[in-house]
């Protein structure tokens, strides 16, 4: 994912990706050059690219995360555009919640400002596990490298403090997203950095999955019983339908079905028609047991012995999303993995500042606010630690009287 | 520096990690809606669904009727292939035609000649109320068009169908929120991350049967608007479209479809591509976007999809 402050050059860095690595075609690449000509701009625009919807471009921001696709050859990529207006914080934090990587963008001109170091704190927060640091617009400092070592420097001591630095990988890169300076290609202007281009950088950063070394985590999203099916052999057919969050499985592993601790045996793995030995992170399977086990939606299958109960108490870091602030005195849904449950406000232990990073009290949160809070829980939840295991460590939170999606939730 | 773990397992393809995201997806519809619908037309993206659908949810019967709103103006080959495709499976279709609601009078087309594609919202919107489905599961992928780019995969719609761009729900993880009062509804969009190679190169490690139309023929074409159409289209009813205005040449050509959508607003590529994995090779050197050449309707205006998604469209 790109993040950075308004003006920072995301969309015209994410342009230069896709014109660079060929992925815009020409009929695209004349319409924007059409745009371009007719607001008076001699060079293309790239970030015309990006900006889909009509105010966006009226404005010339960006108001939403934009989802955009290039391929290298050894590697396919889908690119979240994060924007960097403080009102539209919320978005940032959707669109991290799904990337494995993220470049923050800083303005050679500007340096490290409070937005860098909000967009760091809540990259860290999501769990982000790469940090590329992009010092954009150096084009507008005469490539001069004493710019860029105090711009990293600055950055350094900030994500010290935060602990993004020791628990991240973190790279710098000088650039100019406007003229294409070591994005794809080296070019000229900055023959003081020897480092790797950005797409370098990315090619090299592991892949998602990579990097998993969870527990099985199987949460049921449904359960197929064809038994009114004219074919007589599915009458005793239970398939248990899910993505594995993590970990893998195989025939004949012992599991058990949570929350009531019900304990057997896996007979076959299904997808479609095809039967499988064994299966993996990420994937969609149907999953038999030997033994005939009542379970429905929202149960969790682990392998027995796995250190993972139900739980009706919960503490966790929580970004707020709505215009509409929490109150402690509302009943919320948590939906958790595919699992919900009301949820009331037991506690409010801090409030995060999130330019300064000071701990306060708080007695409601307004949107963009993060704190870390404590729910009591109608329903038991299984949960992992959220920086153990994203996919069963993170939560969001539903208000019930519009159905909205109101905070995010990351389990300490 | 990079910290890179053991690896303790082969990543999954692209391919297989797209099929595996879209099947949860379809899943997620199945476990949090009461009466959703999936949307099929019989073009390639809603075929390739139907299969993920096949994979999601065999042995047992889908947890959801097909549906398709008819402009009226499709390819026989297409809506012979979509009953086909629908019989083999198994599984119930319901068609509604935009036609009905001209005669109801909530579609008034400004010219007879008029695309009726955006009408399908109407008709869409009447289907939604008459079955009270809460959610619609389509083909619609953000590398088609830059105002879907920023469209959630469950996205929700209010009472009157429209779509809200700039105040839409946070979508977070994989964790979809697809809940909606009576009324409002949700569109749900597995294969959102799909781009046109995707679809094609599924199609060809599925070996999925598509109409013949994607493939390249030969066709009387006219060129109209800077846009090659189809000429003298014969539809099921006798009525012949798309006839040559004085001026107009008729050219017979060999080209194949991209798109498939309303014969008066989707024009077709020269193309030699008569089996699939050709056409895998054509959309790899391609220099023209899907929607580009093809989607006269796209064209209007930089913002025309973004418009016909506010009005309740796809």
């Amino acid at each position: 994912m790109t993040c950075g402050s308004v003006d920072d050059g995301k969309s015209t860095l994410i342009g230069r990706l896709l014109f660079d690595t060929k992925t815009i075609l020409a009929d695209t690449l004349t319409q924007i050059s059409n745009t371009s000509k007719k607001r008076g701009m001699e060079a293309v625009d790239l970030s015309l690219l990006t900006d889909g919807l009509q105010a966006e471009r009226e404005q010339g921001i960006t108001i939403d995360v934009a989802y955009r696709y290039f391929s290298t050859g050894t590697r396919k990529y889908i690119i979240a555009d994060a924007p960097g207006h403080e009102q539209y914080t919320r978005n940032m934090v959707t669109a991290a919640s799904t990337a494995n990587l993220a470049i923050i963008l800083i303005d050679a001109r500007r340096g490290v400002l409070t937005q860098t170091r909000r967009h760091s704190y809540l990259a860290h927060l999501v769990g982000i596990q790469h940090i590329v640091v992009a010092v954009n617009k150096m084009d507008l400092m005469n490539y001069d490298q004493a710019v860029y070592d105090k711009i990293c420097a600055d950055y350094l001591v900030f994500a010290k403090e935060i602990g993004l630095a020791q628990a991240r990988d973190i790279r710098f890169i000088p650039m100019s997203a406007l003229n294409g300076d070591m994005l794809v290609d080296r070019l000229e202007n900055m023959p003081w950095y020897t480092g790797e281009t950005l797409l370098e950088m990315l090619e090299d950063a592991p892949a998602a999955d990579e990097e998993q070394n969870a527990e099985f985590r199987f949460p049921v999203q449904f359960v197929c019983r064809p038994h009114a099916s004219a074919d007589a052999d599915l009458h005793d057919f239970r398939g248990f339908m899910g993505r594995i969050e993590s970990g893998d499985i195989a025939v004949g592993d012992a599991v058990t079905v949570l929350p009531n601790g019900y304990q057997s045996k896996v007979k076959a793995i299904q997808i479609g028609d095809a039967q499988l030995k064994s299966a993996q992170t990420e994937q969609s399977v149907t999953i038999l047991l030997e033994d005939e086990i009542d379970t429905s939606r929202g149960d969790m299958i682990v392998k027995t012995g796995s250190k993972i109960e139900p739980v009706k108490q919960i503490e966790a870091f929580v970004c707020w999303l709505s215009e509409t602030p929490m109150s402690p005195a509302r009943t919320y849904v948590i939906r958790h993995t595919t699992r919900e449950s009301k949820a009331k406000i037991a506690s409010i232990a801090y409030k995060v500042d999130v330019n300064t990073l000071e701990q306060q009290p708080a007695t409601e949160l307004k949107m963009n606010d993060i704190a870390r809070i404590n729910f009591k829980l109608a329903q038991p939840l299984m949960v992992d630690s959220y920086t153990q295991n994203r996919a069963i460590g993170a939560f969001i939170v539903i208000d019930e009287s519009t159905n909205n999606t109101v905070g995010a939730g990351m389990i300490v | 520096m990079l910290n890179k773990k053991q690896k303790n397992h082969n990543p999954l393809s692209h391919l297989d990690w797209l099929e595996a995201e879209a099947i949860h997806i379809l899943r997620e519809v199945a476990g949090q809606c009461s009466n959703p619908v999936l949307l099929f037309s019989g073009g390639k993206d809603s075929l390739c669904i139907l299969r993920l659908a096949e994979k999601a949810f065999r042995p047992g019967r889908f947890p959801f009727p097909l549906m398709h709103i008819d402009t009226g103006h499709n390819y026989q080959e297409v809506i012979d292939f979509r009953d086909q495709r629908a019989a083999e499976l198994g599984e119930r279709l319901i068609v509604r035609n935009v036609e009905d609601s001209m005669k109801r009078g909530t579609v008034v087309l400004k010219t007879s000649d008029e695309p009726r594609n955006k009408h399908q919202s109407v008709t869409l919107l009447e289907a939604i109320e008459e079955f009270g489905f809460d959610c619609c599961i389509g083909g619609a992928r953000r590398d088609e068009e830059k105002a879907r780019a920023k469209e959630r995969i469950m996205s929700f719609r209010d009472e009157f169908g429209q779509w809200d761009p700039k105040n839409q729900r946070p979508e977070l993880w994989s964790l979809y929120n697809a809940r909606s009062h009576k009324g409002e509804n949700i569109r749900a969009f597995p294969i959102s991350n799909w781009t046109e190679m995707d679809v094609w190169q599924y199609i060809e490690r599925e070996n999925l049967q598509l109409p013949s139309i994607y493939f390249a023929h030969n066709r009387d074409i006219i060129m109209r608007g800077g846009a090659m159409m189809p000429a003298n289209v014969k539809l099921a009813d006798g009525e012949v479209i798309n006839q040559p205005k004085a001026g107009e040449i008729v050219t017979n050509m060999q080209v194949r479809f991209r798109t498939v959508g309303d014969i008066t607003c989707t024009a077709p590529v020269l193309s030699d591509a008569d089996n699939v994995s050709k056409i895998v090779l054509e959309t790899a050197t391609t220099t023209i976007t899907e929607r580009g050449a093809t989607r006269l309707d796209d064209q209007t205006s930089d913002a025309s999809m973004e418009q016909r998604k506010k009005e309740g469209y796809f």
